[in-house]
């Protein structure tokens, strides 16, 4: 380690070659992100195709304005390192003048399409992000999580008494297919807003992963690392933050716009403190550490909400617990979880780690059968205890208040325990195996 | 001690413009510099001369205030009273960031980087201000070629180029130094302030080190806080010494190492 | 007028001591541990919970002393098993932690207890109105919980000024740093914060359960103002935390009990906007209607005027 300063002693090598090589480097970098836009405009094109109900079509929709809501979060969080609740505000504030603007249009009868509408959104988000920003970046860590949370309730409070721009409990509605039509598309039809919001994503997407690759969004990272420092080299942390802030209501704004395109309807839910939440879990399920994280996390938490909320009535619990259980044991999210395998997938010893990782399989199914049972159980035994004890799961019929069905939880989550601490040492050994043939070939450190 | 203060009490006594422009300022001069915490004062009045090229290390015992110094003269805490002039221009009660600017840049004692992103992007950041990056948001920052070359020639200079790509986190405590020095002087500050650059290194890794710091320091100012007297006495053009908070000498390394002040108030206990 | 400063006074003093039990066990765990708990006004409504049940078991008395414990010892576990594993990531993935824990404890009561308000009496010794000012009936209750919260914040303060375990949470709250200096026993200490500040946190929901309405939603309701209230005080001062607690707490009342709004006070200007539109809801919402979103209010002002908070130093 000593030869490191060692060396430069020596006259500095000839820079033109070697710096050939970064440029080198990025040329085939961007010809591969190419592909994999395109290969990501062809998913959002074909996704329709494929999954074809009302129900698919309606989910859809709703992932590619949580995708664009959850990146929007994650330039504070992953990017500059600023949690905040509040994020819905910015969201909210963009659906309603979203909504507010296609009265207009409709009432002056405007010949402006639906398409465009997004943009009001967008920038009601950034002037209402760079008002309530200037006060809350004053702030960093702790402190700013906070004031975001007040931030927050304040909006949330005041949308209850400025009724005449919030409509109240009841909210604004209006009527998408009232706009200008653009060939014969309406945008009444679910599937031609599922269209209208898969291009809003693409294009915030591609925006998004290009501010990342500017000076600012390099800083962003430099602040998250290290505020302090960055002051050292010419930045003001603050004024880092302010614009990511402000840049991240831009983009919550404009999924807030197609939320209300998408539902025709804008109400003070929009801007509570469960949506807050719920982009803060979408994203930090998915993996803040990298860009396509919050990606990953819209889908899964999206989809989980619709589909979860139809089978269990306490969803919120398991995404609840599913959120510790990724704090505690994930934190890099499932993002983080892929990236770790990358070094050994390209070694080649990614083999090594299937028979730990299949064994597993097995503990991990019982202790959330058992888990899941004993949270039913006791679920249906209080809230529903006028319907008495018996209860049914999965279309088998039993009693949750008799012994049988609580041997049954209990063993399963035991035996689940036992072969778990077994299972995971095999694990842990097929990891430490392949980590030791990456590192031979210098894939991992 | 008077041979390169004597310029100062001059610009200072004129208040005429001309003659300051005239008389070359020193690239950083203090005077008169106080800090309290509270009732505690640390700094208890420092006047302080640095010319133009001088590699000038300030040395004291632990708690003398060098730290605080430092801090001080890069905005990181406020004075509670003096003037700091960079090239003749007060930069008191400047945040850091405006300072670091107009040309000072320091290292810190604790190694102080971005431990997330990769030894590439952490000296990149350094380069980005001064090369125009500034907080554009609309121009990407991979395709800059100044930028690259600029930190490509940092990264040969501190010898992490063949490490660039992994996080500075999991570098070795040497290359964290080395790579700390490097962030320090990629923006090309002509005034460097480099905070105890040899803690806890080896014998070995202190002498490149040095050798590294001799380096880039030519042709700059340089102000260093050091505790390894070899690289005190090896390195600097002048001494000053940091006792509680005043500085009770300043002068060439004979000067300080004949002083009988400074053998009483420091080198004394250090010498057994 | 006499009447309604006096009765606003006592109740914005209540209300503010009250925000101070939490607010105190807040700052505690905040100045030693880094950990701003989000989870925190859910111990109070656990407090509120575990109160109740144990009242209907046994009577208000018994849970008066109980169910803090449980809560504490609820808190102690939930460092002891959650945050204590989660350091190692930083203060973001504690705090990310703490608000997952809010979360679950929401579901969970709303699970166990309902989502409708449980019905949480008032003792029937202490069911009677202690005295009458004019026209007014204070209720004897409402004097008990003053007394509680005055005796258990003399009795904190009693415990940081007069014995060694205060001295060091002293010492923690000036200077965060030296915490790492306290010796092998510091798992124990933190797990001891925590497990106390959620206690005071649990007595506060016991006293408050019956005279406020218990719900799943209290946490909720609550949390939010607790944060403005260690934010605007200074993110780990106590006694910044006293002054923002009592200073909300009459800022409340006061406005609560004030039916008066710019339409009223400019009755004779012949100003009348249009009553749908933004200005015409804002021309007639009286003072009492914007009492819920005054204390975001003196967030944003005081964050405006002096960033750290009232007694604030620290940045972060």
């Amino acid at each position: 380690m000593s030869e490191i300063i060692s060396h430069s002693a020596v006259a500095p090598a000839t820079p033109s070659a070697p710096i050939a090589q970064p440029s080198a480097q990025s040329a085939l970098g961007r010809i591969g992100s190419y592909g994999l836009w395109i290969g990501l405009a062809a998913i959002l094109l074909t996704a329709p195709l494929v999954f074809r109900s009302g129900t698919a079509l309606t989910v859809m929709s709703l992932m590619g304005i949580m995708i664009i809501f959850a990146l929007s979060y994650n330039m504070l969080l992953g990017q500059t390192g600023m949690l905040s609740f509040g994020h819905a505000v910015y969201f909210g504030l963009g659906a309603y003048f979203t909504i507010h603007a296609m009265n207009a249009v409709i009432d002056s009868k405007l010949a402006i399409p639906v398409v465009v509408m997004p943009l009001i959104g967008g920038v009601a988000g950034l002037v209402f992000a760079m008002l309530f920003g200037w006060v809350s970046t004053k702030r960093s860590g702790t402190a700013f999580s906070m004031i975001s949370l007040g931030l927050a309730e304040l909006v949330g409070s005041s949308s209850l008494i400025l009724r005449s721009f919030f409509g109240g409990e009841e909210g604004v509605s209006t009527n998408r297919a009232k706009l200008l039509r653009i060939f014969d598309w309406n945008f009444g039809p679910q599937v031609q807003v599922y269209y209208l919001i898969a291009g809003w994503c693409l294009l915030c997407i591609v925006l998004m992963y290009a501010l990342t690759r500017t000076p600012f969004g390099r800083m962003c990272n430099a602040v998250r690392d290290n505020a302090e420092r960055t002051q050292f080299v010419g930045y003001n942390p603050r004024v880092v933050r302010y614009i990511a802030f402000s840049l991240a209501g831009l983009f919550a704004g404009i999924a807030g716009g197609l939320a209300t395109i998408n539902f025709e309807l804008a109400n003070a839910a929009l801007f509570g403190a469960t949506q807050s939440g719920n982009v803060l879990l979408a994203t930090y399920i998915g993996g803040a550490g990298f860009f396509f994280g919050p990606i990953l996390g819209a889908v899964l938490v999206t989809f989980l909400q619709n589909m979860l909320s139809d089978v269990t009535e306490v969803w919120q619990l398991y995404f609840g617990l599913m959120f510790i259980a990724t704090v505690m044991y994930a934190p890099g999210g499932l993002a983080g979880l892929i990236m770790m395998h990358r070094p050994l997938w390209r070694a080649g010893a990614i083999a090594k780690l299937l028979p730990g990782y299949l064994l597993m399989i097995v503990p991990a199914a019982l202790v959330a059968v058992g888990a899941i049972l004993l949270i039913e159980m006791i679920t249906h035994l209080s809230v529903k205890a006028a319907e008495g004890p018996v209860m049914k799961m999965a279309g088998i019929t039993f009693n949750a208040a008799g012994v049988p069905a609580w041997s049954l939880c209990i063993g399963t989550l035991a035996a689940g325990v036992l072969i778990w601490r077994f299972a995971s040492g095999v694990a842990a050994r097929g990891w430490d195996d392949a980590r030791a043939v990456a590192r031979e070939k210098g894939l991992t450190v | 001690m008077t041979a390169t203060t004597s310029a100062a009490p001059m610009s200072a006594a004129t208040t005429d413009r001309t003659a300051v422009a005239n008389a070359v300022p020193p690239a950083l001069e203090i005077r008169g510099l106080k800090k309290n915490f509270g009732p505690a004062e640390i700094i208890r009045g420092v006047d302080l001369s640095v010319a133009r090229g001088e590699r000038h290390a300030v040395i004291g015992p632990n708690g003398a205030g060098k730290s605080t110094l430092f801090n001080l003269i890069s905005g990181l805490i406020v004075p509670t009273s003096g003037d700091i002039r960079l090239h003749g221009e007060s930069v008191n009660g400047k945040p850091a960031y405006q300072i670091n600017r107009r040309g000072l840049s320091r290292s810190f004692q604790v190694t102080n980087i971005f431990a997330n992103m990769s030894v590439w992007e952490n000296v990149r950041c350094a380069v980005l201000w001064p090369r125009g990056g500034r907080y554009a948001f609309w121009r990407g920052v991979d395709n800059n070629a100044d930028v690259a070359a600029r930190t490509h020639q940092v990264l040969t200079e501190i010898n992490l180029l063949s490490r660039k790509d992994i996080p500075a986190g999991v570098l070795t405590y040497a290359e964290q130094r080395a790579l700390e020095i490097g962030i320090t002087m990629a923006g090309g500050a002509d005034v460097i302030l480099l905070d105890e650059p040899t803690a806890g290194m080896s014998k070995a890794e202190t002498e490149r080190a040095v050798e590294l710091i001799r380096r880039i320091s030519e042709g700059r100012t340089l102000l260093i806080v050091e505790h390894d007297m070899s690289v005190v006495f090896g390195l600097a053009d002048r001494i000053s010494v940091l006792v509680y908070g005043e500085i009770i000498a300043s002068g060439t390394p004979t000067e300080i190492r004949n002083s009988a002040k400074v053998k009483e108030a420091y080198l004394g206990e250090e010498a057994h | 007028m006499a009447e309604l400063v006096l009765i606003s006074t006592l109740n914005g003093v209540l209300f503010g001591l009250l925000l101070f039990l939490m607010a105190s066990g807040l700052t505690l765990i905040f100045s030693m541990m880094g950990v701003l708990n989000f989870a925190h006004a859910s111990f109070y409504m656990l407090g509120a919970f575990v109160g109740y049940q144990i009242a209907r078991w046994a009577g208000f008395w018994p849970a008066l002393i109980l169910a803090p414990i449980v809560v504490g010892l609820a808190g102690a576990a939930v460092e002891r098993f959650g945050l204590r594993n989660v350091h190692k990531n930083g203060h973001v993935a504690e705090l990310l932690f703490t608000f997952g824990l809010a979360f679950v404890i929401e579901e969970v009561v709303q699970i166990v207890w309902g989502k409708s308000p449980v019905d949480f009496r008032v003792p029937t010794l202490l069911d009677f109105p202690a005295f009458t000012i004019f026209s007014t009936n204070y209720p004897a209750y409402k004097l008990f919980m003053l007394a509680i919260s005055i005796a258990i914040f003399v009795a904190l303060f009693a415990m940081l000024t007069r014995t060694r375990i205060g001295l060091i949470v002293q010492a923690a709250l000036t200077h965060p740093h030296m915490v790492a200096h306290l010796g092998h026993n510091v798992p124990l200490i933190f797990m001891s914060v925590f497990g106390v500040g959620a206690a005071l946190a649990g007595i506060a929901g016991v006293i408050a359960g019956p005279a406020l309405v218990t719900q799943a939603s209290m946490a909720a309701l609550l949390g939010p103002i607790l944060f403005v209230v260690v934010v605007v005080g200074g993110l780990g001062s106590l006694q910044g935390a006293l002054a923002a607690s009592l200073l909300i707490g009459l800022l409340q009342t006061f406005a609560v009990s004030m039916n008066l709004s710019l339409s009223d006070i400019f009755v004779n200007s012949g100003f009348s906007p249009n009553p749908k539109s933004v200005l015409g809801d804002l021309w007639r919402v009286t003072i009492a209607q914007i009492a819920p979103v005054l204390p975001y209010m003196l967030l944003v002002l005081v964050l405006i005027f002096k960033p750290t908070g009232l007694f604030g130093n620290r940045e972060t």
